[in-house]
């Protein structure tokens, strides 16, 4: 589904990334773990296309396509889904409008009929019961004025309504108490099918209590230098990254 | 120019002037002598820096009549976002129209009358009032207005009464209005305890050309009374429109003020208010949406005079094309209104190149123990939100045109009464999003 070879990427005059090697095929939970200021976070913005990296070297195919070559929109409406570790506030558009534009959008470049309101509501009915957010949160301008918690659902309850091919959660535990994690978890393994995969980006080893990944990577320094299946991370939880960084410098 | 008024003056007097008590005519005529000395503001006046009155001062209007021909309440009914229920008084090129007027159905204590009316029914309160709230010393327009004082609403409420519906005063031009001028002069009083909603609106009706209109509100609101004021203008695109609202507050009363301002060639919209007593709050918002050569220009003035009031204020505006806006927010806190809380936002949105906003918040501040902010913001769309957007696969295009709408709707959303909001949301909506 996803193939990054030796992927370099700058923000400004700063090389973030420094070659990375990534494959992710369908059904994969991938987790990719690091210190801060590894790259881990500029991984995912990358793979949605944000304006502020550029990237230098190397190559991302998706589904057989360039995916360095599409708009972050086109990458949307192919499936590229970014939880975002900060999602945006944006005052003045109901969480309702927003969603209903954007499941829309992804509907027409599938070649299908616009939803109306009404079967809209019903379907995020049922889709906020997975996030456990009540319906009061829909008629609220897009994240604004909304707790920590409440964002990350958010983001998860968009997830949950676009149904992408490919979702990358950015640190989407960071600030999350236990309830709210556990939660947001049983959203994105809820979410999970054999056409699908997920890539999990997190500082902590805490997330994958919930969400059990297939693979395990360690960034440090925009490369992978290690890869390993889910004890890997267990590991990482017990001796930390120094040990890693040690051997990879060596 | 100055020499056509002081000529349309003589005219009038001569004529006997219109039916007016002894008090009003010597108004109008130290009106008219002040307005000679202080002539049109000039941008070397500070309060006029940034907005030239050339286009006003230049040109003859000759003081309008009565339209000819007839307005239909049909081309009425959108100005009031369909509402049937307002209570409504209109004037069409500044004169009242009784046929196209509403007012009926009012609840006892609540009076809404033309002023010709309330000289004769409400005489002792329009004398207490009239000129006394917005002063014309230093004020050209203000001056002007009051020199040619003939026409305009009075609404009385008494104490404790509480109005329901809004009360909408309605100032149309038509085709008629030519390059004539309308100088329509408003009284509100709420007593003690006393709750509504006013609306003022100015519209140019189709086909309505470059006609001036110079309006003065004074308000005065009691004890503990709260007073919605509403001030929408959508002028004709090419007519002059100069308004302002001045206001007394008292103790422990409420002002809730919002200035929505698309029309005209050139406007000004000046709302003012005074904190006279402990307890006051004040709400100033507004939004200005500008396109073209358009010119808006709002001046508000926060006077805390007595200690623990608060007021806020947020003026957001959106200027496209080489629109030019204008803002200019002052925040006076006298030395004996301690504890005072104030903030003042002003937030622009510049769509294209040549369109400019000239922003000037400021704060003055005699005393000591007082908490104010102020701060102004001028920018293009975020890239973050847009991005944000486009990453759920929004196309960029809508995604702007989304981003757009959402900065108005931001402020929109502070209006409460739901025809208001929703019709200027749908207004809004219809401007910056292109409908697939």
């Amino acid at each position: 589904m996803l193939e990054i070879k030796n992927l370099h990427a700058s923000a400004g005059d700063r090389e973030i990334l420094r070659g990375i090697d990534l494959t992710v095929n369908a059904g994969e939970v991938h987790a990719v773990m690091g210190p801060n200021g590894s790259g881990k976070s500029t991984l995912a913005q990358v793979l949605a296309g944000h304006p502020a990296y550029e990237v230098t070297e190397g190559s991302v195919t998706y589904e057989g396509q360039d995916l360095l070559s599409l708009d972050p929109e086109i990458r949307a409406q192919q499936g590229i889904f970014l939880a975002f570790q900060y999602p945006v506030e944006i005052p003045g558009v109901s969480n309702a409008y927003f969603m209903r534009a954007a499941y829309n959008e992804i509907r027409k470049a599938r070649g299908e009929e616009e939803i109306d309101p009404i079967s809209f509501a019903d379907l995020m009915d049922e889709k906020m019961k997975l996030v456990e957010m009540d319906s009061d949160m829909l008629s609220r301008s897009v994240n604004t004025g909304f707790s920590g918690g409440e964002k990350k659902r958010n983001e998860i309850l968009q997830m949950a309504v676009l149904e992408p091919k490919l979702a990358v959660l950015d640190e989407t535990d960071s600030g999350l108490d236990i309830d709210a994690l556990r939660i947001v978890a049983h959203g994105v393994n809820s979410l999970k099918r054999p056409d699908n995969a997920t890539i999990v980006v997190t500082h902590y080893q805490r997330l994958l209590n919930y969400i059990v990944p297939d693979y395990v990577h360690v960034l440090a320094g925009g490369r992978i230098v290690r890869s390993g299946g889910k004890d890997l991370a267990l590991e990482l939880e017990a001796k930390g990254y120094d040990w890693l960084l040690e051997e990879a410098v060596a | 120019m100055i020499e056509s008024y002081l000529r349309g003056f003589e005219r009038i007097s001569a004529s006997g002037g219109a039916t007016a008590p002894d008090w009003a005519r010597s108004l109008r005529l130290s009106a008219i002598t002040r307005f000679e000395t202080l002539g049109f503001p000039t941008t070397k006046n500070e309060d006029w820096h940034f907005t030239s009155v050339a286009p006003i001062a230049e040109r003859e209007f000759e003081l309008l009549a009565p339209p000819t021909h007839g307005v239909t309440a049909a081309q009425l009914a959108p100005l009031a976002f369909g509402a049937t229920d307002w209570h409504t008084l209109v004037f069409v090129n500044g004169r009242y129209d009784a046929k196209l007027s509403s007012a009926a159905a009012l609840p006892d204590g609540v009076t809404l009358v033309p002023l010709k009316q309330a000289y004769e029914t409400l005489p002792l309160l329009v004398e207490q009032y009239l000129g006394k709230v917005a002063t014309f010393e230093g004020q050209t327009f203000t001056a002007l207005n009051t020199a040619f004082l003939d026409d305009g609403a009075v609404v009385h409420i008494e104490k404790e009464i509480e109005v329901a519906r809004p009360i909408h005063l309605l100032f149309v031009s038509d085709t008629s209005a030519g390059a004539g001028t309308a100088q329509p002069h408003n009284l509100i009083v709420l007593d003690r305890f006393a709750k509504a909603t006013v609306i003022e609106s100015y519209a140019g009706l189709d086909g309505a050309g470059a006609y001036f209109t110079n309006v003065v509100t004074e308000a005065v609101v009691g004890d503990g009374a709260t007073l919605t004021h509403l001030k929408l203008q959508r002028e004709s695109e090419q007519a002059y429109h100069v308004g302002t609202l001045d206001v007394r507050q008292a103790r422990d009363s409420h002002l809730v003020s919002f200035s929505f301002a698309t029309g005209a060639a050139l406007s000004r919209t000046n709302i003012y208010t005074e904190l006279r007593g402990d307890g006051c709050g004040a709400t100033l918002n507004g939004l200005y949406l500008g396109d073209g050569e358009q010119h808006i220009d709002h001046q508000t003035r926060i006077e805390h005079v007595e200690p623990n009031c608060y007021s806020r204020e947020l003026y957001k505006g959106i200027l496209d094309g080489s629109a030019h806006g204008v803002f200019n927010g002052k925040v006076y806190v006298h030395p004996a209104a301690q504890k005072t809380d104030g903030k003042q936002t002003n937030n622009t949105l510049l769509l294209s190149e040549k369109a400019q906003i000239d922003t000037k918040p400021q704060l003055e501040i005699f005393a000591d123990d007082v908490k104010c902010t102020h701060g102004a913001t001028v920018g293009r769309l975020d890239e973050t939100a847009l991005f944000y957007l486009k990453s759920r696969g929004i196309a960029a295009r809508t995604a702007r045109q989304l981003l757009t709408y959402a900065f108005a709707a931001d402020v929109l959303e502070s209006i409460e009464l739901a025809e208001v909001r929703e019709g200027l949301e749908a207004a809004t909506l219809r401007r910056y999003i292109e409908q697939s």
